[in-house]
């Protein structure tokens, strides 16, 4: 095998442990109350300027910075919760979505009003290291296994805890909740919180490999909910699975032909699968 | 309807004076209210149907670039131009809605579907750098001066009356699309395809006619749009932005109503005109901010629009419904 | 215990109870009966806070509950084994347990309340991986109970258990309320199966139309010609 396409599908592995736990979260956000966050990765958008704000600003240490971005982005996805989604919780889904839309705006540019449109980064410089005769940046490494200790501790929350349980079990019956002595709203802003926490994680894994601007969320929001679709929405597991078979598409093709045709192809594929099996790749 | 007629005569007669009385810039603003009128309206036939696109960037895209590739590299007047990117758009509305009406792909996922298909024209237009110029975007070779065959005024006031002429065309489109199937029909199939079926109407047929009439004119309009600007880029005809302002504008003017469409136009450029203005360039993204928070709320407390609040309120009991 | 007055509720403008009062002494098994629509869900929806009441109200131990919502109801000691058992499919046998014992109070006794429902229903041991949508009816009904149980509630609502099963376990079903009893639960139980309820309980209550109707000792009622004729197909 030709040791660059070798690299690319390695890239591909390690872009895909990011977006995988990217739709873990929008999953989880749409199974349980049942909204898709258009504006998710603008979240995403705010963490990573949160990060680069403490560290560049207020010069913290990066770790300690990556832990505040990532309970600011909790915070936020609470506020977002509180402010836009709970107060149409019982309106069309599609306005829910709307709603959302409109926040993408504002977020969008809040953050140009506060930081402009310069391209920001932490100034890392981080090794590649050598693997054989392949290259892998080592900040992706970490990046890959970051998201997947992250998306671990996720799968362990919600299989063994209470609360995570409690999670689950909402989406599979909302009505009957109160009978278990589950307060909704409480697990509602947990699950938007633990939402906002993922995607503060991924807003620092990403941090460490790309530059943040205002419109960054544009470059991999549409890419998030696509997978989540694939992986049918609200499905956890098909929607990990998913992140990486789109992320070999756009690794593999991207190798072949160029980043934007990559991306054209993984978009088509979508429609396509969509088109002929609405219920995502891995629903019944 | 008869108190109507005239006070709409009255209308188009202040519409046809208007830039006489108009500083450029406020010509300009009218312009954009007309094309964007055009686009929001074209939107809404689909919209009002239940089939929320959050992907007419797509034919936006292909509306705005196809006839300026055309007459770039071929030197094919817009003439042509805009009708094949018209046909274009239309067959891209066909390849991608039979399967989803057939599939009944709706709600989130039909959202999704279509905001994915922005996406293909957007990094299509990107990917093709080499003729388009990539995300820097291209401008339409000048002719130099105002040309019926190329269909470039390079005088706003010229520009107006095209501009009104298709917004006029497609308001009668909307009121004939209207009488064609009757409103109650349109009705029936957004609220219940079972019970519309039931009364007789083939509601796939019915689904696919609104796309591809809807697809086509917001080609149209990407077209217009582009010749009047003479410039277009990839983000600003196809990008996630344009698709969200769209429905937004759609929803905020009243998305069932002739003329709301418009209104949200007219609302969010005026909006976005005025805060521009009153920020200056101190503050980038302080007037956008506020357009966001108004979006937000606007969705939370007017679902239906200002046409729609209007309507109602015009229907309230005690006083003569409106209109029917 | 259960002291409920004049409780009247309904789904936006139709009414489904008008006025209803009944109570419950700890210790007893109390049967509500009555035709299909006559509202027996409603009261039991009313009682767990899952339903609003339009008027009355409801206390347990003197404690006036009908101001709580669902989730605080449970906490104040009553649980509801919903209509059509309503187990979460996906999750685990196991899983749907933990979820009865989700209030403070049962989670700090988790293990062993664990352990003693699957003491009384040794099957679900059996079971306790799969998950709860491949049960039979039968078992899941079990988990259904099971789960209300794991709260150690002072009062068990049950609604209709027996509805939807085979014969043969619509007797097991009867035998499990019967080891609850036994068990010393105090229990407020909806019936369609009148003979075999009234069986088990010590008092009934006839709804009709969102109004009682007649009640009194389980015996009596199940003597009485009109119930008999009307309910019993006798
Ligand atoms: N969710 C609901 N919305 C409207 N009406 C309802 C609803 N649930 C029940 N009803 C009506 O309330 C009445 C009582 O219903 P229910 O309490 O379920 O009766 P039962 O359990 O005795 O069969 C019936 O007439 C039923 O049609
Ligand atoms: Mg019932």
């Amino acid at each position: 095998m030709d040791i660059y396409l070798l690299e690319a599908v390695m890239n591909g592995v390690l872009l895909g442990g990011v977006l995988a736990l990217l739709a873990l979260g929008l999953n989880l956000i749409f199974g349980v109350v049942d909204v898709v966050w258009i504006a998710y990765a603008e979240l995403v958008m705010c963490g990573m300027y949160a990060e680069w704000w403490l560290t560049d600003s207020a010069a913290w240490p990066v770790l300690a910075a990556s832990a505040a971005a990532i309970a600011f982005v909790a915070l936020l996805g609470v506020l977002v919760h509180l402010l836009v989604i709970a107060p149409i919780l019982g309106s069309a889904p599609i306005n829910q979505l709307l709603a959302t839309g409109g926040l993408l705006f504002f977020l969008q540019s809040a953050a140009t009003l506060l930081f402009g449109t310069d391209f920001r980064n932490l100034g890392l410089r981080l090794p590649v290291i050598e693997f054989g005769d392949i290259f892998i940046s080592l900040s992706r490494l970490i990046a890959f296994v970051a998201a997947l200790l992250g998306a671990a501790a996720l799968y362990l929350f919600l299989s063994r805890s209470f609360l995570g349980t409690a999670i689950r079990a909402v989406a599979q019956d909302r009505e009957i909740m109160g009978l278990m002595g589950v307060d909704q709203r409480r697990i509602y802003l947990l699950t938007s919180a633990i939402g906002g926490g993922l995607a503060g994680l991924a807003a620092c894994l990403l941090l460490l490999q790309y530059d943040v601007h205002p419109y960054i969320g544009l470059t991999f929001g549409p890419i998030t909910f696509m997978i989540c679709v694939l992986g049918g929405l609200g499905n956890m597991i098909g929607g990990f699975v998913a992140a990486f078979i789109i992320s070999q598409i756009i690794a593999i093709a991207g190798y072949y032909v160029s980043i934007e045709a990559s991306y054209v192809l993984a978009f088509v594929v979508f429609i396509a699968l969509v088109l002929l099996r609405p219920q995502g790749i891995l629903g019944k | 309807m008869t108190a109507r007629l005239p006070a709409a005569l009255a209308a188009l007669v202040l519409l046809l004076l208007l830039p006489l009385a108009l500083r450029d810039y406020f010509l300009h603003i009218a312009v954009q209210v007309l094309l964007w009128g055009f686009i929001y309206t074209a939107w809404s036939m689909m919209g009002r149907f239940g089939l929320v696109s959050l992907g007419h960037g797509a034919f936006l895209g292909i509306g705005g670039y196809v006839p300026a590739l055309l007459w770039n590299h071929y030197d094919l007047t817009p003439w042509l131009g805009i009708p094949l990117s018209v046909l274009l758009a239309a067959l891209l509305a066909l390849v991608v809605g039979y399967p989803a009406t057939r599939m009944r792909v709706v709600g989130h996922y039909y959202a999704l579907v279509t905001l994915a298909l922005s996406q293909v024209v957007l990094l299509s237009m990107i990917a093709l750098r080499d003729m388009t110029g990539g995300s820097l975007g291209m401008t339409p070779r000048s002719a130099g001066r105002a040309s019926w065959y190329a269909l470039q005024f390079p005088e706003k006031s010229e520009f107006y009356f095209l501009a009104l002429a298709l917004w006029l065309a497609g308001l009668a489109l909307w009121l004939w699309l209207e009488r064609s199937m009757g409103s109650k029909a349109l009705e029936a199939i957004n609220e219940d395809e079972g019970a519309a079926a039931a009364i007789g109407i083939d509601v796939m047929r019915e689904k696919l006619r609104v796309t591809l009439i809807s697809a086509g004119l917001t080609a149209l309009g990407g077209g217009a749009y582009v010749q009047y600007l003479m410039y277009v880029n990839p983000e600003t005809v196809s990008g996630v932005g344009v698709s969200l302002q769209i429905v937004f504008a759609a929803i905020a003017g009243g998305m069932y109503s002739l003329l709301g469409p418009t209104i949200g136009a007219l609302l969010t450029i005026v909006l976005a005109e005025g805060l521009r203005v009153a920020f200056g360039t101190h503050f980038i993204g302080a007037a956008n901010t506020i357009y966001g928070v108004l979006l937000v709320l606007f969705i939370i407390f007017m679902p239906r629009g200002i046409a729609g609040l209007v309507e109602g309120l015009l229907a309230r009991p005690g006083r003569p419904a409106a209109a029917e | 215990m259960l002291t409920v007055t004049d409780v009247s509720a309904g789904y936006g403008s139709f009414q489904a109870l008008f006025g209803v009062s009944l109570a419950v002494a700890a210790g007893e098994a109390v049967a509500v009966i009555g035709a299909n629509g006559a509202g027996k869900t409603t009261l039991m929806r009313v009682i767990s806070g899952l339903l609003p009441a339009s008027g009355g109200g409801f206390a347990l131990d003197g404690r006036a509950l009908e101001a709580l919502p669902a989730h605080r109801i449970v906490a104040a000691g009553i649980a509801h084994v919903p209509e059509n058992r309503r187990l979460f499919p996906r999750l685990t046998v196991e899983e749907n347990l933990r979820m009865g014992a989700f209030i403070p109070a049962a989670r700090k006794h988790f293990a062993e309340r664990l352990a003693w429902v699957y003491e009384l229903f040794p099957r679900l041991l059996d079971r306790r991986r799969q998950p709860a949508g491949t049960l039979s009816g039968g078992e899941q009904q079990m988990c259904a109970i099971g789960r209300a149980l794991m709260s150690k509630p002072k009062l068990l609502l049950m609604d209709e258990p027996s509805a939807g099963l085979a014969p043969l376990v619509v007797e097991q079903v009867f035998n499990l309320v019967r080891r609850i009893r036994a068990e010393g639960f105090t229990v407020l139980i909806v019936e369609q199966n009148v003979q075999q309820v009234l069986d088990i309980a010590d008092r009934a209550y006839l709804l009709d139309r969102g109004r009682i109707r007649l009640s009194g000792a389980a015996g009596e009622l199940a003597r009485n010609e009109e119930i008999r004729q009307a309910y019993m197909g006798i």
